[in-house]
């Protein structure tokens, strides 16, 4: 049960960084952070006492295997965190090309 | 097990707490890849090969796009005084946390203990896989063939945010 709680507060750390800190970078590490919290808590949920990777090799007679579904969907979820974090860096490098600063106070346009 | 978990995850813990104190942008993405890289080994623990292949080349390609954006701007982290607004930014993010865990511990109470997870719609996949797709990997037969327009989907995503920093990155921005 200690796994599922520092997990939890990996999560919180993330979400921490991402409301506190005030520079563009910070905040994408932040919300990286917090995926990885999410991924490795879907993992752990699925692990099984004493169960083999989810290869079927015939060595063993009546193998356990631990749960392939979470590992399917994570594997999913990480391609999709590369590419909000690849966009996310891109409209970040263009705002500092505008404004000169990786301060979200300083920049004033993106208010509604 | 648990243990090596434990230890791992609190190494993680300490590494995403560097990085958000760290005086020096670059030190921040090093320690931020401290995270990624233990998740790499907290995953083959958890006899999930195919995520650990995954998340390491993810890592190594994402390190390597924010070191390029970092040593094409600054590497200065701001500074930052505690002012009223910053007071305000503390205590929401309390109070999210608050809500946060008091959700958590109404959950954690309908989770099975770890290491003793029961098979429920994977068990048809179990079962099934070597005859119905021919893949001795469950995760790559479920992943391409009984959830294949979820794949489908995320390959879309990854055209779509490949178009998107190629459009952000090439056309010129007002002054």
């Amino acid at each position: 049960m200690i796994v599922y709680i520092l997990c939890f507060i990996l999560f919180l750390v993330g979400l921490y960084g991402l409301i506190t800190r005030r520079n563009l970078i910070k905040i994408v590490i932040s919300l990286s952070i917090m995926e990885f919290s999410i991924f490795i808590l879907l993992v752990l949920i699925g692990y099984i006492d004493g169960g083999i990777a989810p290869i079927i090799t015939g060595l063993e007679s009546n193998p356990t295997y631990v749960d392939p579904l979470p590992q399917a969907m994570v594997l999913t979820a990480i391609v999709i965190g590369l590419a909000t974090t690849a966009m996310l860096m891109a409209i970040a490098i263009r705002l500092y090309r505008k404004y000169r600063t990786f301060d979200i106070r300083e920049i004033k346009n993106l208010k509604g | 097990m648990e243990l090596t978990l434990s230890i791992l995850l609190g190494f993680m813990i300490i590494g995403a707490i560097f990085a958000l104190h760290a005086k020096d942008l670059l030190s921040a993405i090093i320690a931020a890849g401290i995270v990624g890289y233990s998740l790499v080994i907290c995953f083959l623990l958890l006899k999930a090969p195919d995520l650990a292949i995954v998340q390491i080349v993810v890592e190594t390609i994402t390190l390597i796009i924010m070191v390029a954006v970092i040593l094409d701007s600054t590497r200065e982290e701001l500074k930052v005084k505690i002012d009223r607004r910053q007071i305000i930014n503390i205590s929401l993010a309390l109070v999210f946390m608050l809500v946060l865990v008091f959700f958590f511990i109404q959950a954690i109470s309908n989770l099975n203990p770890f290491g003793e997870h029961t098979l429920r719609m994977a068990s048809a996949y179990v079962g099934e896989t070597a005859a119905k797709t021919g893949s001795a990997n469950l995760v790559t037969g479920i992943l391409f063939d009984f959830r294949g327009y979820d794949t489908l989907g995320e390959a879309t995503i990854l055209f779509t945010a490949a178009l998107g920093v190629l459009t952000i990155l090439r056309i010129k921005g007002r002054k």
